[in-house]
């Protein structure tokens, strides 16, 4: 049992995460409601990716994989978007 | 955290006999073009939310915050009962393996219900795809995840057939392994609907 606890705790974070994401999102902080979100919701995928998948025990080149794709999304969502947030 | 009671099983090494790393490389590898096919939605998303801001935030206010909150509680939970069912076959634990694979079945089944509630009650307000680009995306979004989710609740089922017949076991437990890092993949994909659509719009 003792290795399952280790995903219990992860998910009662994950839910504590969705509860006070749910929160801050009826308080006005203007712009930051969205960082606080977005922040919010990158711990959640951090900690998803971390224990449900497995990435803390991975091989660095399965751990490449998982994240060389983010850096093309990155690039993908700065190219586009410089134009529109600095008009 | 890891106290492995069993050697094959998160070893610190990070070597699973069970699931061969080309397994994991090829997984890894489709959950790339997954991304990026999600990925163009997130940048149309993020485009047009920064055109048209005020547009996005009248909105969104029309979505359902608890149900998208409940709907995110059952996602994460299906992710829960799918970690844990690796867990059982890596132990050789059958029965908790076909018990936690249709615990995810049945999440998955209820997190559609929700999301054909959502939808109905959309359409009933004479919401549609095409009324504004803020629905446009929030359907096409929603419902390429649906489609995910579909697709997945597919395989589990046949995942639950094979185990039936011990064609999955400890010592053949690649299909779990690779499913659910798609399923893991489809809930993350949802992490992050579920603050763009619903609460920040």
């Amino acid at each position: 049992m003792a290795a399952y606890k280790t995903y219990i705790f992860v998910w009662v974070s994950l839910l504590v995460l969705t509860v006070v994401t749910v929160l801050v999102s009826y308080v006005n902080l203007g712009l930051w409601n969205a960082g606080a979100a977005l922040t919010i919701a990158s711990v959640k995928a951090g900690l998803v990716a971390y224990y449900f998948m497995h990435l803390r025990h991975e091989t660095k080149l399965v751990v490449a994989f998982a994240i060389f794709p983010l850096l093309v999304l990155a690039l993908i969502l700065f190219g586009t978007l410089i134009d529109v947030y600095t008009r | 955290m890891a106290s492995t009671t069993d050697k094959h099983n998160e070893a610190p090494s990070g070597a699973h006999k069970e699931a061969p790393v080309s397994a994991r490389l090829g997984i890894w590898t489709f959950l790339a073009t997954e991304l990026l096919l999600f990925g163009g939605l997130f940048t149309a998303y993020a485009q047009f939310r920064g055109m048209y801001p005020e547009l996005f935030h009248l909105q969104h206010l029309k979505l359902s915050r608890p149900l998208g909150a409940l709907n995110t509680v059952v996602l994460l939970t299906s992710s829960l009962t799918m970690a844990v069912a690796i867990g059982a076959v890596r132990r050789a634990r059958q029965k908790t393996m076909n018990l936690c694979l249709m615990l995810t079945l049945a999440l998955a089944g209820v997190f559609l219900v929700i999301k054909y509630i959502e939808w109905s009650h959309d359409f009933a307000e004479g919401i549609f795809p095409k009324t504004n680009i803020f629905w446009g995306l929030y359907f096409v979004m929603t419902g390429l995840h649906g489609l995910h989710v579909v697709g997945g609740m597919a395989v589990l089922a046949a995942l639950i057939v094979l185990a039936r017949k011990d064609r999955i076991n400890a010592e053949h437990s690649a299909p779990v392994e690779v499913f659910g890092l798609y399923w893991h993949f489809v809930d993350l994909i949802w992490i992050y609907l579920f603050p763009l659509l619903y609460l920040i719009g």
